[in-house]
């Protein structure tokens, strides 16, 4: 074989050379971010679990109690120390305010693609992207001043309780669904809506028996993206739901969540008592339904990329 | 020019012109079309056979900006009277796209889809009526045992005959197709034009087309543009063989184009 060819063909390019050291630089990068996100789980599932291991409650007993009152023990001599208000409290607000942001999201999403792109493009989205980037400390300030007194006049409660959470984090939640609402259906190629046309279908035929269909797969992701925020949200909601770690007997009398519970009372609580290891078994909880709202994405993520 | 259709036309334009905004695409074209056959619209890129064709069945409805003026008269009815029901009209002259563009549902659904816009038809209706569609459109054998399989798994000449399917499921006089074997290969290209020629004796057919030999192959008359006019039409034989206008000597020849 020819030396000189070898010599060329097997010396490293300086191309060749800076492509190496780019991808070296970005499997630094996400190994460092693996280390970072394994230490999370790790240490919130090591401290979640010694409720567990260290105190010896029954982890039945934690996820189905229905009091809680860490510290304090029942007559039998059991740690009142029943999650299960809290649970339910979270979902309460999350799946209400869902279920009722959902469908004007989907209303607003279809006013700004398909009914009047000019004025949506020009006015509608702006607001909405604006909203998506509130913090929620103001969505929480705002319910508290205006919200709760409200519900207070109209039920004659305190005004604090699910209800007036699931009013906070649906105006949280609605941008945040409808803002991938119209992404969703802005992803419907053109192309599908003039064949339904063309066929003969009306404007509103096409948009709920071709557009809107089509658009299920983001729709669901917009939905649990949603979810996973509404969930998650600590401040807002503890502003708003009452914080009484009680099972909720109704939407208007005071509630907690686990988020509402973790923030009030991490400060509170002494390192590797029960009263701070139970807090860390809510925050296991929270971190295993933001895994699983995670895997739902991706699921629905997967299915459309099949297609 | 303008000749003209010698059996009874079905579809008979006159004068067409159609403005993009202030800029006129069409120069006033003059155009028949008989009952039954295939006709080719050939041309250069941008001399208008996708602007004249979609103003048959009124697609340019929806573009705000776009005017059309000029008579279209089918069977006897001006397409572009204000009290012509365009789902109607859309029924009666379907169309099909260059992509493509099945529905994200089942096959079946996406034949069924035009029939079940407004009459309600019995199921038994609606079956009969989707496997002849894909009967016609050469499908039949590929998707029978598949009809409630997602249409986004066929492959792409498969999802184009799909289309044809579910624009002949309404029983349309008129078959309007814009490219439609452009995005195709050979096969499957060949497999779509099979399919056209086989109900080119019940439908009359407006085929647009980039490739000449398509156009051999399958219209019986051909219509020539250029640059928004109509510069020639004739038999399919005549255009190719013997055309009259040097413009489309110079076209049909390769010389531009
Ligand atoms: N939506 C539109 N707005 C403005 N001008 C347009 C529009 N669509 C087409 N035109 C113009 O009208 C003329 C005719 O276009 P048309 O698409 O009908 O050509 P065509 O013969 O179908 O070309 P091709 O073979 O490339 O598909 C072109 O000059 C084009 O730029
Ligand atoms: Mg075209």
């Amino acid at each position: 074989m020819n030396d000189e060819l070898y010599q060329q063909l097997t010396k490293k390019s300086i191309s060749t050379k800076k492509d190496n050291f780019g991808k070296r630089l970005s499997l630094f990068a996400l190994i460092l971010i693996g280390l970072v996100v394994f230490a999370i789980l790790f240490f919130v599932v090591s401290r979640g679990l010694s409720t567990f291991t260290l105190d010896q409650i029954n982890p039945f007993n934690f996820v189905f109690g229905t009091q809680w009152n860490p510290g304090k023990t029942d007559e039998a001599g059991n740690q009142l120390v029943g999650a299960l208000p809290m649970i339910v409290g979270s979902f309460a607000v999350t799946f209400l305010s869902a279920l009722v942001a959902t469908p004007f999201a989907i209303g607003t999403a279809l006013f700004v693609t398909e009914v009047s792109p000019k004025w949506g493009n020009k006015i509608m989205q702006p607001v909405i992207e604006l909203l998506v980037g509130i913090p929620s400390v103001v969505y929480g300030f705002i319910g508290l001043a205006v919200v709760v007194p409200a519900v207070r006049n109209a039920t004659g409660g305190t005004g604090f309780g699910i209800f007036s959470g699931v009013v906070v984090l649906f105006v949280m939640i609605l941008p945040t669904i409808t803002s991938m609402t119209i992404d969703a259906l802005r992803n419907v190629p053109g192309h599908m809506r003039e064949s339904a046309y063309a066929i003969g279908a009306t404007p509103w035929q096409t948009i709920y028996k071709v557009v809107l269909r089509a658009a299920i797969p983001g729709i669901l992701t917009a939905i649990v993206f949603g979810l996973a925020r509404a969930f998650g949200e600590a401040l807002a909601v503890q502003m708003v739901v009452g914080n009484s770690p009680v099972m909720p007997d109704g939407l208007f009398s005071p509630a907690a969540t686990l988020t509402s519970v973790l923030t009030q009372g991490i400060g509170n609580t002494t390192d590797g008592s029960l009263a701070n290891d139970v807090l860390w078994s809510l925050a296991m909880i929270l971190l295993l339904m933001s895994l699983l709202f995670n895997t739902i994405i991706r699921r629905i993520a997967n299915r459309r990329a099949l297609k | 020019m303008a000749e003209n259709v010698k059996e009874k036309a079905i579809l008979t334009t006159k004068d067409v012109r159609l403005f993009y905004g202030k800029k006129e695409a069409l120069h006033g074209i003059n155009l028949d079309f008989p009952e039954t056959g295939i006709t080719a619209l050939i041309g250069p890129s941008g001399s208008g056979k996708s602007t004249y064709l979609r103003s048959i069945n009124r697609m340019h409805d929806f573009t705000d900006y776009v005017k059309v003026t000029g008579e279209f008269n089918y069977n006897g009815q001006n397409i572009y009277d204000p009290n012509t029901d365009l789902t109607q009209l859309r029924k009666n002259i379907g169309m099909v796209f260059q992509q493509p563009n099945p529905f994200p549902f089942s096959i079946y659904e996406n034949v069924a889809f035009g029939l079940k816009l407004d009459n309600k038809l019995s199921k038994i209706e609606l079956d009969e009526r989707v496997e002849t569609a894909l009967k016609q459109a050469a499908i039949w054998d590929d998707v029978k045992d598949r009809l409630q399989q997602s249409a986004l798994g066929l492959s792409g000449g498969q999802q184009q005959r799909i289309a044809i399917a579910r624009a002949l499921a309404t029983r349309p006089d008129i078959l309007l197709l814009d490219e439609p074997t452009s995005a195709l290969d050979p096969i499957s290209s060949r497999a779509v034009e099979d399919g056209l020629v086989e109900i080119g004796d019940k439908y009359s057919i407006i085929i647009v087309t980039h490739n000449m030999q398509q156009a051999k192959r399958i219209s019986d008359r051909t219509a020539f543009f250029m640059d928004g006019n109509l510069i020639e039409v004739d038999s399919t034989k005549n255009i190719f063989l013997y055309p009259k206008e040097k413009e489309t000597e110079d076209y049909v020849s390769g010389k531009f184009g």
